[in-house]
């Protein structure tokens, strides 16, 4: 029989049949090593959630013409949306807004595509039904009061168009929207309902972009943007972006600390546990001293068993924490989560080294035990 | 030929001397007793044969070496090649089987080979109990276990502490049977015993009372 065998039986032994004591041990590095895992998972998880979270908010990045140009053409807006990644991209709708009159009183109208607004502001609250195709708009609460218009009323829309030319084309409201903001002042029709009244089609007042992706995406893409696309100006909503950073760099930073204290607290009930266990294990440790065992051997073996309940909780961890991970997930943000396998090597390794580090002191006070103990029947 | 020669040994503890004066030499194949009542130096000098502790003064020369100037390192390797310990309370590792606990020795010697290991324990008699734990034997057994694992590198002393001291009549028979077959063999044995009948299976019995050798018995046997 090899020598490593002979190791490793002696250790599976040893943790098999004195089974109670070593279970405290194996509970402690399993509860961190389910804490820890279940944290790293929600951890990296966390951004992916709060970032979806944050999109319910509204537009985070808006394209507006550069300077003094009256509008953005669509190869502008076509090059400057190309440049965010199609991944990251939860919605983008172009708007264009011009003047029209309803029983002439003047109103601001905005064309754009309704199914994108719907992924852009989804906080807005509709009473009715969103337009469904050409003919039907969506008033703002203010312009339902000023004329007194409800779902499924009609009336018609009158202005001047790009040539000087008046237009009159009769709409149906199907919906009644509220925000809370200046939306509200607003009808909303979508873009070819709008550029064929005013006969033109192609320019754009401003460009709403939802993209879910950290800070520093959204400044990468500003700053290509900027650079490359003449005509767009990109600027990030302040407001929305950096709410968003701040909570999710609050909310990693209490995980972090987390983290550190339940390995903390980890390290001193493995360590705790393991001196106890050298403690019971003297006279066994005098034994093997007096049959010829070095230091380096009883340490050696020592150690081995504090690894092997390392790499055994790790693993209790990984399955345990990824359970603890969703059921966060689920009960917090109502998503699943999907599970990391980079997480189970790296839980791994960091249980076995917490245990290492553990096993340190209590197995280093193994070389201090006398072998002449066996013969005093100590 | 001597194997050990004890010459002027004493071993100071503070104020108290556990042993002074010490002269004692044992020959290749001898069988060698120690009587003495509870504080006459028994365990203290059991512990410098057995190369667990240094005297504070003279040498111990264990086949041609003198084991009173060596490091604990190397005392280690001493006990390891040369001794083979019995001890009266057996001192089994209790999660291992009886086979493995006389492998343990041969894992801290050289290699485990457990065919050697399992023909130990048949000499001793215990061929049908090797899987058995320590808790599942009789104490008679779990000497006989221990005796095999002192005899398992083949060493060049036997030291016995109270090998006897735990068991009933028929067991402390059994062990000295075995005891009386290493002899035969070559062993060269050395058994501390507080019990006479131990002590005159032995070829001298040597008596210790306050740390000096008071006397030396040639036994009949």
């Amino acid at each position: 029989m090899k020598k490593q065998t002979m190791y490793f039986r002696m250790i599976i032994s040893s943790l098999i049949r004195r089974r109670s004591r070593m279970l405290v041990a194996l509970l402690a590095v399993a509860i961190g090593a389910t804490v820890l895992s279940g944290l790293v998972t929600i951890y990296y998880n966390i951004p992916r959630q709060m970032r979806q979270e944050f999109r319910s908010y509204g537009a985070n990045l808006i394209f507006v013409p550069t300077g003094g140009d009256s509008a953005i053409n669509e190869d502008e807006m076509k090059k400057a949306t190309e440049l965010i990644p199609a991944e990251d991209i939860v919605g983008i709708a172009p708007y264009r807004y011009e003047t029209i009159k309803i029983n002439e009183q003047p109103f601001m109208a905005a064309g754009t595509d309704l199914e994108q607004v719907k992924k852009t502001s989804p906080y807005w609250f509709v009473s009715g039904t969103w337009p469904a195709g050409s003919g039907s708009v969506l008033i703002g609460q203010e312009v339902a009061d000023l004329i007194g218009l409800l779902p499924g009323s009609s009336f018609t829309m009158t202005g001047t168009d790009s040539t000087g030319k008046g237009f009159g084309r009769d709409f149906t409201v199907s919906g009644i929207v509220q925000t809370g903001g200046t939306e509200e002042a607003f009808l909303f029709l979508s873009l070819s309902d709008l550029e064929g009244l005013m006969g033109n089609s192609g320019e754009l007042d401003v460009v709403e972009c939802s993209i879910s992706a950290p800070q520093a995406t959204l400044e990468g893409i500003v700053r290509q943007v900027g650079e490359n696309v003449e005509g767009v100006t990109p600027r990030l909503v302040k407001r929305v972006a950096d709410s968003e950073g701040t909570v999710l760099t609050k909310l990693q930073a209490l995980v972090y600390l987390v983290t550190v204290v339940v390995l903390l607290l980890t390290m001193i009930c493995v360590a705790t546990t393991m001196m106890a266990v050298v403690a019971e294990r003297r006279r066994e440790i005098g034994l093997k001293k007096a049959l010829g065992a070095s230091n380096q051997s009883i340490v050696m073996e020592f150690l081995g068993e504090g690894l092997f309940l390392g790499a055994l909780g790790g693993l209790l961890g990984v399955a345990l924490g990824f359970a603890f991970a969703q059921t966060v997930s689920m009960n917090v943000f109502t998503r699943s989560i999907s599970f990391q396998p980079l997480l189970i090597p790296a839980t791994l390794a960091v249980s076995i080294a917490i245990t290492g580090l553990a096993c340190l002191i209590p197995v280093r006070s193994t070389t201090d035990v006398d072998p002449a103990i066996v013969l005093r029947g100590e | 030929m001597n194997l050990l020669k004890l010459k002027d040994i004493s071993k100071i503890y503070g104020s108290v001397k556990a042993l002074q004066n010490i002269d004692l030499q044992v020959s290749q194949g001898e069988w060698l007793a120690i009587m003495g009542p509870s504080g006459s130096g028994k365990t203290t000098m059991m512990n410098i044969i057995g190369c667990m502790d240094k005297p504070s003064n003279g040498s111990v020369v264990l086949d041609g070496m003198n084991i009173a100037k060596e490091s604990a390192k190397s005392l280690t390797n001493i006990r390891r090649d040369k001794i083979g310990l019995i001890f009266q309370q057996f001192h089994l590792i209790n999660y291992l089987t009886a086979l493995e606990n006389v492998m343990v020795a041969q894992y801290y010697h050289s290699m485990p080979d457990e065919k050697e290991a399992l023909q130990a324990l048949e000499r001793v008699g215990l061929g049908d109990r090797a899987k058995h734990l320590p808790s599942q034997l009789s104490g008679g057994e779990q000497q006989r276990v221990c005796i095999a694992r002192a005899l398992i590198n083949y060493p060049m002393l036997i030291l016995a502490d109270e090998p006897t001291g735990n068991l009933d009549e028929t067991n402390e028979k059994i062990v000295l049977d075995i005891f009386k077959q290493l002899h035969q063999d070559g062993s060269t044995i050395i058994v501390v015993t507080h019990d006479p009948e131990v002590a005159e299976e032995a070829q001298r019995t040597v008596v210790l009372e306050h740390g000096r050798i008071s006397r030396i018995v040639r036994n009949e046997k």
